[in-house]
């Protein structure tokens, strides 16, 4: 029982790990651009395709991974930014919300017409063997998919917290006009976000194209997951986006096991809702105190 | 009357003749397709309510249409109650539902209605796959009657098509009422300025349920119709994917305007059919074309006929609630 349930939270906080990657992008453009990206599940479906693209070329993986970052950030990052959210972004938050649906769709039906509407394979990071540490057996690609998103986390924190650049960034998060006043340039710390949301969403679907396989629809479900992660924590708050994404991946993997796998997709919308009507700042986030 | 209005009552002229005449010209799949068009634009105008009139960014329409057919499909077939009693539980529950749902608008800036109707609208379809007893599961509802009118069955599909234009006549009639009426007004003073609205004494949190609900409303309507016009559903036209639909639907007609949705409809369900050969090729155009809207004309299609109509005049009506970040 107790090894079943270590067993449980590994894997999901593993599983949950990779939503809060995708939740932390998600959250940084909110707080720098006052973008909601509704194409974020469909970002992290897209590098995968960006991967087996370069791979279908005879590269190596790595190699394959390192032209799909690339890729990535340039086209999910910079051409997002200066194409998409620039143009809109005066109109007001609306438009921008309805402008990012129809990159969604944009994406998804692309890769289907000229990629393939088939789930293609897509090569694991770590084998799929288990190791077994004190009796509990656990699954080599959770714990290298574990070790490498908290990494990344601790990484980025380190870089928002302890560099020059990085906390000219949070100025600009925090309060854009002040930020100015300082002397930052502003535009080029949001230009920085929308490239910091692109290397995440790349991770993040470098980690989960193995397990779920490269298909076009990938992003539905984890775009859902990302902006639900990112509410519960708290929309304004990186560490925020952290706690929602470790707790969703773990109450999924133990709702689909005890309760019901026909509704383990309900409980994070059940959560979702019930925090936007108790706490709507979510569980760690302040009151929003920007002048909208 | 200016010539503005009277080319606009020509335009409508020509269309309302062209479609009553549709019968003569169209085969019966055609007509399924207009009749889709009909059953599609009253979703929309729900939700141009909503979107456009009170400035709230709903993605549960698809939902409420799903539960207006459902409602249709379950009380006709399982329990023998006869159509015009289904389109009153139809309205009355989704008009409930909907306005338990608009609270969270109330509490919280706009962006969060978006994610709280996104999960009502995945958590309906859940609903709507898993629980057999009641909605058939994937297998869906076959069998849904169409209605007899003084002895007469709709049956037909030219008679059916005539039924959903009716339908779609009253609806807008209703609609045009509605948004000159008082009530209408305060829709928009809610839209354009909430702050100067509740200081001249509109209740904006009571408006904006008030056309949440009755958005949620027409949708139920919508897939009443719906229903009795595929005669057979299953969970899959109610996915979130029906929700954007509905409200890319809105936005590129012009979200804030009477014939908006119409529009919006005509490009969601009319073209797809004309230019089927292109595939999947069409929606990733219609996206982009969206896309292309949100940036250069946020006031969709008709606000885009608007500016080459009039070109000194008022500013047009801003789709949505600006914000000044």
């Amino acid at each position: 029982m107790t090894t079943d349930i270590l067993q449980l939270l590994v894997s999901g906080l593993a599983t949950g790990a990779i939503y809060a990657l995708v939740a932390i992008g998600f959250t940084l453009l909110w707080q720098t651009s006052q973008t909601i990206n509704f194409a974020q599940g469909e970002f992290v479906m897209l590098p995968a395709f960006y991967i087996l693209m370069a791979g279908n070329l005879g590269l190596p993986f790595w190699a394959a991974a390192l032209i799909g970052i690339a890729v990535s950030v340039l086209t999910l990052g910079v051409l997002f930014k200066l194409v998409v959210v620039d143009p809109m972004i005066r109109h007001g938050v609306m438009p921008l919300v309805i402008a990012t649906i129809g990159l969604a769709i944009v994406l998804k039906e692309g890769v289907k017409e000229f990629y393939s509407a088939q789930a293609q394979p897509f090569p694991p990071l770590a084998e799929a063997t288990n190791i077994a540490i004190g009796g509990v057996v656990f699954s080599l690609q959770s714990i290298v998919n574990l070790a490498i998103a908290i990494a990344a986390v601790v990484i980025l924190q380190f870089f928002l917290s302890r560099t020059y650049t990085g906390r000219c960034m949070q100025a600009t998060a925090q309060n854009p006009s002040v930020a100015r006043i300082l002397g930052i340039d502003v535009d080029r710390m949001i230009l920085y976000t929308f490239v910091i949301n692109a290397g995440l969403v790349a991770l993040a679907s470098i980690l989960v194209t193995p397990i779920y396989l490269a298909k076009f629809t990938n992003g539905e479900t984890l775009g859902i997951y990302a902006f639900i992660a990112a509410i519960i924590g708290g929309f304004n708050q990186v560490r925020g986006a952290i706690l929602g994404g470790l707790l969703l991946g773990v109450l999924d993997n133990l709702v689909a096991t005890y309760l019901s796998t026909q509704y383990r997709n309900a409980l994070p919308l059940l959560i979702l809702i019930i925090v936007v009507l108790v706490r709507p700042q979510g569980l760690l986030g302040r009151v929003e105190e920007r002048t909208v | 009357m200016n010539a503005r209005n009277i080319a606009i009552a020509a335009l409508s002229a020509v269309v309302i003749a062209a479609l009553l005449a549709a019968p003569y010209a169209l085969k019966s799949y055609g007509l399924y397709i207009l009749s889709l068009w009909a059953v599609t634009t009253i979703g929309a105008i729900g939700l141009n309510l909503t979107l456009g009139y009170a400035g709230q960014i709903s993605l549960a329409q698809g939902a409420f249409v799903g539960i207006g057919a459902y409602c249709t499909a379950i009380l006709t077939t399982k329990y023998g109650y006869p159509l015009p009693f289904t389109y009153l539980v139809a309205f009355v529950s989704c008009f409930s539902i909907g306005w338990v749902l608009g609270y969270p608008a109330l509490r919280v800036e706009h962006h969060y209605l978006a994610f709280v109707t996104l999960a009502f609208t995945t958590l309906v379809y859940l609903i709507f796959r898993n629980e057999e007893w009641l909605t058939g599961g994937v297998s869906g509802i076959g069998g849904i009657p169409r209605p007899v009118m003084f002895g007469y069955s709709l049956r037909a599909p030219a008679e059916f098509y005539y039924f959903c234009l009716a339908n779609l006549a009253a609806i807008s009639l209703a609609f045009w009422g509605l948004i000159r009426s008082p009530w209408g007004r305060a829709f928009v003073a809610v839209r354009e300025n909430p702050v100067r609205a509740l200081s001249l004494g509109v209740d904006t949190r009571r408006y904006t349920l008030i056309a949440f609900a009755l958005g949620a409303g027409l949708g139920g309507i919508s897939g009443v119709l719906l229903a009795q016009l595929v005669q057979f559903i299953d969970p899959s036209p109610f996915s979130l994917t029906a929700s954007l639909n509905l409200l890319l639907m809105v936005v590129v007609g012009g979200s804030g305007y009477f014939f908006g949705p119409f529009v919006g409809a005509i490009v969601a369900v009319l073209l797809p059919e004309w230019l089927r050969f292109s595939g999947g090729l069409y929606l990733i155009c219609y996206a982009i074309l969206v896309m292309v809207l949100m940036a250069f004309c946020p006031t969709g299609l008709i606000g885009l006929a608007g500016r080459f109509l009039k070109p000194v005049s008022k500013p047009a009506p801003v789709p949505a609630r600006e914000q000044t970040t």
